[in-house]
């Protein structure tokens, strides 16, 4: 089942509430998403794109994974 | 640990550097694959390619190593340093050459900056 992008953007926001989040495209495969949240400062990259794909649970995992590819971007407020 | 996770670390304890992808370095199948391995080429970065669509066990096991849930995974002296995003982000910040300086890995700086240049 393709994921639509409100419902990425539904479960980013139950993990970061105050984050500012964008989900860009629509084929509910290759999407894209941009989260900017405070939680990250002080994280490396890899650290913050973790707690992103915590929050996705598992919905990118492998060949049952909903999502084949999610371009991320995470950063952290100016 | 499992024979697939033995495999994991024994290759990137070996290799400076090791790019866990779909399809190799000459034939990729997947464009984020292809986009990482593409950049390394470029920046003439000698690199050991291991495709993970030739091993299902090794397909799953590199993302119980590194605990992170897609492919392509880059690792640097048995480090992992990121997936395509990341490392895009890194080579356009200057920070992945910092990364390979650091690491006593060679490549082609003016590749870099012409990588940079061109997407500035």
């Amino acid at each position: 089942m393709p994921m639509q992008a409100h419902e990425i953007e539904d479960l980013l926001r139950a993990s970061f509430p105050d984050a500012t989040i964008t989900v860009e495209g629509n084929d509910g495969v290759h999407m894209a998403a941009m989260v900017v949240d405070e939680s990250f400062r002080g994280k490396n990259r890899v650290q913050q794109q973790r707690a992103v794909y915590a929050a996705l649970k598992g919905k990118m995992d492998g060949s049952n994974g909903e999502l084949h590819a999610l371009a991320l971007t995470t950063k952290v407020p100016d | 640990m499992s024979d697939a996770q033995s495999t994991i670390k024994e290759t990137v304890t070996n290799n400076d550097v090791v790019l866990f992808m779909k399809g190799t370095k000459e034939m990729p199948q997947c464009g984020f694959s292809s986009r990482v391995a593409g950049v390394l080429n470029y920046m003439a970065v000698d690199f050991s390619d291991v495709n993970v669509l030739s091993d299902e066990t090794l397909r799953q096991g590199i993302k119980d190593y590194s605990d992170w849930p897609t492919v392509p995974q880059l690792y640097v002296k048995g480090e992992f340093v990121g997936g395509c995003d990341i490392i895009t982000e890194m080579t356009l910040s200057g920070e992945l050459d910092t990364l390979f300086s650091e690491n006593g890995v060679s490549f082609d700086k003016d590749a870099a900056d012409k990588i940079r240049e061109a997407n500035g």
